[in-house]
């Protein structure tokens, strides 16, 4: 299928990806693509293999079999901090923020040296992103609403400037107004050149910063395509998105 | 006013300073302990072993300039060359935990919090020996601080000059720890870690090297620690364990994982001890109290008050929820008679097939008594979710409850039987309700300090326990005299108590328990009162424990304060471990195992707690899931391979 | 709704360190209704639902169930008037089956936790399948909790909090975490069992296609304070409400 396939050479490549849970066999064959300037969304069901996909990317799952090419340089079997210091980077889904570090410890500890071929990203620069975080500088972790604390999640993550981003349920627990804010900040990151794999149950969400979908169901790929192919095909999205 | 209750201010002082040295070192053995409990998530039992090699090494290496041909014409005699010697003993102790962590536990850092647990005491067991190989059972005498020997007169009394520059040195160690934390890239990696590891590998930090940083810190600590303590306090082999218990004490007071919170409770627990020592013995309204043999209690008082008044210690806050690593507890089945009813049956015909083998009869009985304590220790570990470092307190107590009751108020042994679980439940009762107050690592270092009390209380009441020397003669009637007779009334009651115990993880009450360990949130949105029923597992837990204690007892006709040591605990906390927490039948067969092991390993050799040590380690290191756990994760991995290719 | 509701709340309030969390609030659910409680995260929607149910104590303010002030009382006791509660992240027994988690519910309200020897698994077996029969999972009775898929967890859940015959149930993001269609099901089944049983059902949910659909009235807390109450339609057009949490719309609607 040609309309699986990024429009240039892939900067991140999975293929065959399988992965178990203890006894679950959570995935079975999972491949999917992504180049710069490119924003993937992997859609399924809760508990479809979605986030598990993310997390073998990163190495915070270990794939049973299974290859994953970031860059030009296989990643699967490799620990998590190598992968992101290729410039891979990884926004999970409950935000996971230090609670007891500020949100400059919190971007601090996201840090890493700039990447000649990534957008590179302050503090400031960061704060322009999302003016919420700018103004609570020294503020605790803990002490933040889930909005502010999905924005610091993200910034914390672009501090190390990445290549690409995964990004597992941005829009989850979010009020409206924020989802929207989520939206534009993605559009940010595409614009910068980089390239954004994110899961999502929000098709509404989805439609508005994906420009391919991947729909994952009990571990296997069952659609991929553009958004507007998926659009236009209810019997998937009624199959596989219960919507 | 009596004239004896004066107490001058210059006395006061000169306590207050002797009591601020003492705390110089006890402070950085905790600073380390919280330190790496708060990025690796381990209790490092190995961190009271860490200290005593600090002390060994300082001894070793002054001794070694003092009189080798390294002796570079006095210079091991000069401050100079002490001061060296402490730094290097303390940077050689960072080395040794960096081997440890390297070695051993970053192997586990997945594998369940309480096998982490098992492998740091296996640690703790081989550095003993090692202590014992290199330095000999024999106390060693440290030299003085050159320079610093002398003493200085603070309103007219003699305070020893070294004295005042351990309370000097803490407060810079502190000052330096708290500025490497709060103003580091260093520190708040470290900060970060301690609330989620796997975030911060997430982000491209190397965590191995992290942890490894952090171990190097805080065993350097504890080695400093017990460097600094060689002129005023003897190296020997008691220290690992003495110390561990301190250390525990002085983090869960100042609060897990604050190094301030350390150095405030280092500083209250050695000002009060050493104004016990001060009081000495007083008369108040006619009762005489022994302030100076309070000193081994009195710091678990301190914890219990403020444990009362702030639950996570002076400093502490609630822990954050962690991230957890674990899978969830898979269910509870009861044990299937067709195992256990055969192996009861065997049970008892062995006296009738093996008559003349007393050695096996005696092993058989420790063995189905360690049963009976690994068991009523599960109740509390796997099913309840309330790990206990201390469960030895009800076993230790109850034996000499029974020996008492014998020897001083003529009950007859079969009565006492009844009676001493009785007193351990109701001291369990006592424990308990401060301990189910806590949970997690707070509530297990907890049960370990409500031992020490109990094993202090045996050990310093010689007029009614004979103190270290125990008590002898607690034999019972004539008709249990024989081997076999008293095998059989052991397995009977064993038994017996074996089966009540899992009859109630069963029982309404049981699954209340296994229900709060599953989801606190839930039983109490279901209107539980968790802590009333774990209050009662508690006491019921440690009458069964105290049954065990007191057949133990008449079995071997002598008992020691021994009894209700750490070691003790730590063997059941073993026993459990090794058999697994997850199925009933597993600690019973832990403590046969167990049992047998360490009788056989006893028997061999001198050095059988090294020999233990390495054989716990091998089984965590190889099978980190525990044995059953191990088993199944081969099949699994088996399984996936066939499926994936 | 006529009569005395079954909870009322006045002048409800708390303060966290001199932020105002929970500012003055006042509200009320009759019996059978569903009431959604929205607004942006750090709203104080999480404070008002924990002084509810008895994890916190107000600083003001007073709460009635069926005319029974409730402020201040222990969870516990809250429980046996008659409150039931779902969490926002599943909270079930995992290593127990799903009728043994509806059996703990049952022995804990029919007080039988004090048993030491008879067997917990046989007590209660009817009433737990029947309570099992009303979310559909009577076929999965046996299952071990663990092994469930979320949305079945959630109606596990359901049945438990049933267990006390509640007057008030109170539910936390319910749909949180699931796909469009078993959201629909779930508050389906919600709505049916509060009109077939006059219970009371409170509601917080981000997910507006939810609220919209399945909500008889909808109040909305911003930084504490009430800033607006009434149908869902009135909420909807409410510019107030639009301009600090519900956006300009893409986010939601696109299915009614």
């Amino acid at each position: 299928m040609a309309a699986d396939a990024p429009p240039v050479p892939a900067l991140l490549q999975v293929e065959g990806l399988h992965a178990y849970y203890g006894r679950a066999h959570i995935l079975a064959d999972v491949a999917l693509s992504a180049a710069a300037g490119d924003v993937l969304a992997l859609l399924g069901r809760n508990g479809a293999g979605k986030s598990t996909t993310l997390k073998s990317i990163m190495g915070l799952v270990r794939p049973a079999a299974g290859q994953i090419v970031f860059d030009g340089v296989r990643i699967d079997g490799t620990a998590p901090y190598r992968i992101a210091r290729l410039g891979l980077g990884f926004v999970p889904e409950d935000r996971r923020i230090f609670t007891d570090l500020s949100v400059m410890e919190n971007l601090e500890v996201g840090r890493q040296q700039p990447r000649p071929d990534a957008p590179t990203w302050t503090p400031e620069r960061l704060f322009e992103l999302f003016p919420n975080l700018g103004r609570m500088k020294s503020r605790p972790g803990g002490r933040m609403s889930g909005g502010e604390q999905q924005m610091l999640t993200i910034a914390r993550t672009l501090m190390g400037n990445p290549k690409c981003v995964l990004l597992d349920e941005p829009s989850e627990g979010l009020a409206p107004l924020i989802v929207e804010q989520m939206a534009h900040a993605i559009r940010t990151l595409r614009q910068e050149g980089l390239c954004v794999v994110l899961s999502e149950q929000n098709l509404h969400f989805s439609s508005l910063v994906a420009d391919r979908a991947v729909i994952v169901e009990k571990g296997r790929v069952r659609f991929a395509g553009t958004m507007d192919e998926l659009r236009a095909d209810p019997a998937v999205r009624e199959q596989y998105l219960s919507v | 006013m009596s004239a004896q209750f004066a107490v001058t201010f210059a006395s006061v002082v000169a306590q207050l300073l002797n009591g601020l040295a003492g705390a110089s070192s006890l402070f950085m053995v905790a600073a380390g302990l919280s330190l790496i409990f708060g990025v690796t998530r381990i209790v490092n039992f190995a961190h009271g072993s860490l200290y005593m090699l600090g002390l060994y090494g300082g001894y070793s290496l002054l001794e070694g300039l003092q009189t080798s041909l390294l002796s570079f014409g006095g210079f091991g005699r000069s401050p100079l060359g002490f001061w060296a010697a402490v730094v290097i003993a303390a940077l050689l102790v960072g080395v040794a935990g960096v081997l440890i962590e390297v070695l051993v536990l970053r192997r586990i850092y997945r594998a369940p919090e309480l096998f982490q647990l098992l492998a740091t005491f296996a640690v703790v067991l081989v550095v003993k020996d090692i202590a014992l190989a290199v330095w000999g059972a024999e106390d060693l005498v440290g030299p003085r601080a050159p320079g610093l020997s002398g003493t200085v007169d603070i309103l007219g009394r003699h305070v020893p000059q070294y004295d005042l520059a351990l309370i000097v040195i803490a407060p810079v160690v502190l000052l330096g720890l708290w500025l490497a934390l709060a103003r580091t890239r260093w520190g708040a990696l470290v900060r970060a870690a301690t609330q989620d590891r796997e975030m911060v590998g997430a982000l491209g930090v190397n965590e191995a090297w992290l942890f490894t940083g952090v171990f190097f810190v805080g065993a350097m600590l504890a080695g400093l620690g017990g460097a600094l303590q060689l002129p005023r306090e003897p190296a020997h082999l008691g220290l690992d364990l003495a110390l561990i218990a301190d250390a525990f004490v002085v983090t869960v007071v100042g609060g897990l994982g604050s190094v301030p919170g350390a150095f405030l409770a280092a500083i209250l627990i050695g000002v009060v001890k050493a104004f016990c020592v001060a009081l000495g013995t007083r008369e108040w309204l006619g009762i005489e109290i022994s302030f100076s043999r309070l000193t081994l209690v009195v710091e678990f008082l301190v914890m219990a008050a403020v444990l009362i008044a702030r639950p996570y210690g002076l400093l502490g806050r609630p822990p954050a929820v962690q991230r957890a690593a674990t899978e969830p507890a898979p269910p509870l089945s009861p044990p299937r008679w067709q195992v256990w009813a055969p192996a009861l049956v065997l049970l008892a015909l062995v006296p009738l097939a093996l008559p003349g083998d007393r050695y096996l009869l005696v092993l058989l009985t420790d063995i189905i008594i360690f049963a009976l304590f690994a068991v009523s220790l599960h109740v509390l570990m796997g099913p309840s979710g309330m790990v206990s470092f201390g469960h030895a307190a009800y076993f230790g107590i109850a034996a000499y409850a029974a020996a008492l009751l014998l020897k001083r108020a003529a009950v007859p042994m079969e009565a006492t039987l009844l009676m001493a679980p009785i007193v351990a439940g109701g001291l369990a009762l006592l424990f308990g309700w401060f301990c189910v107050r806590l949970s997690g690592v707070y509530l297990a270092m907890l049960t370990l300090a409500f031992a020490q009390i109990a094993w202090s209380v045996i050990y310093q009441w010689g007029s009614l326990t004979g103190g270290s020397n125990g008590m002898i003669g607690v034999w019972p009637p004539s008709w249990l005299a024989s081997k076999s007779a008293y095998y059989w009334l052991a397995l009977a009651l064993c038994a017996l108590g074996i089966a009540f115990l899992w009859r109630v993880l069963f029982s309404p009450f049981g699954y209340a328990l296994r229900a709060g360990r599953d989801s606190s949130l839930r039983v109490e949105a279901i209107g539980i009162d968790l802590r009333r029923q774990q209050w009662l597992a508690f006491a019921l837990a440690g009458a069964l424990a105290g049954l065990a204690g007191a057949l133990f007892a008449f079995s071997k006709g002598s008992i020691s304060p021994e009894l209700s040591s750490i070691a003790q605990s730590t063997d059941a906390l073993v026993m459990v471990l090794l058999g697994g927490v997850e199925t009933l039948t597993g600690p019973v067969a832990g403590a046969a195992v167990f049992t047998w092991l360490k009788d056989e390993l006893a028997r061999r050799t001198e050095f059988w707690r090294a020999l233990l040590g390495l054989v716990i380690l091998a089984l965590v290191l190889s099978f980190p899931q525990g044995i059953a756990g191990g088993a199944r994760q081969l099949w699994d991995r088996l399984r996936q391979r066939g499926v994936a290719t | 709704m006529t009569g005395t509701p079954v909870l009322d709340v006045r002048g409800l309030a708390k303060a966290f360190g001199g932020v105002r969390a929970v500012d003055e609030v006042d509200f009320s659910v009759g019996a059978g209704e569903l009431l959604a409680m929205i607004g942006p995260n750090g709203a104080g929607k999480s404070t008002c639902f924990n002084m509810l149910n008895g994890q916190l104590r107000p600083d003001a303010g007073a709460v009635s169930l069926a005319g029974r002030s409730i402020a201040g009382l222990a969870p516990r006791r809250i429980w046996r008037l008659g409150v039931g509660r779902t969490f926002q992240i599943t909270a079930t027994f995992v290593s127990m089956t799903v009728r043994e988690n509806v059996q703990m519910a049952l022995l804990s309200y029919h007080r039988r936790l004090g048993s030491l020897l008879s067997r917990a698994r046989d007590l209660y077996v009817a009433e737990a399948d029947a309570l099992l029969d009303r979310v559909a999972m009577r076929d999965q009775a046996e299952r071990v909790c663990g092994v469930l898929a979320y949305g079945d967890l959630k109606r596990v859940e359901l049945a438990v909090a049933l267990a006390n015959d509640p007057k008030l149930l109170l539910m936390d993001e319910p749909t949180a975490g699931m796909a469009p269609r078993e959201r629909v099901q779930l508050m389906e089944l919600a709505a049916r069992l509060a009109r077939e049983r006059a219970i009371a059902v409170l509601f917080t949910e981000h997910d507006m296609d939810v609220v919209f659909a399945h909500a008889d009235r909808v109040i909305v807390l911003d930084r504490g304070r009430l800033i607006a109450q009434g149908t869902p339609a009135e909420v909807r057009a409410d510019p107030q409400v639009q301009a600090v949490y519900l956006g300009s719309g893409v986010m939601y609607g696109h299915g009614g």
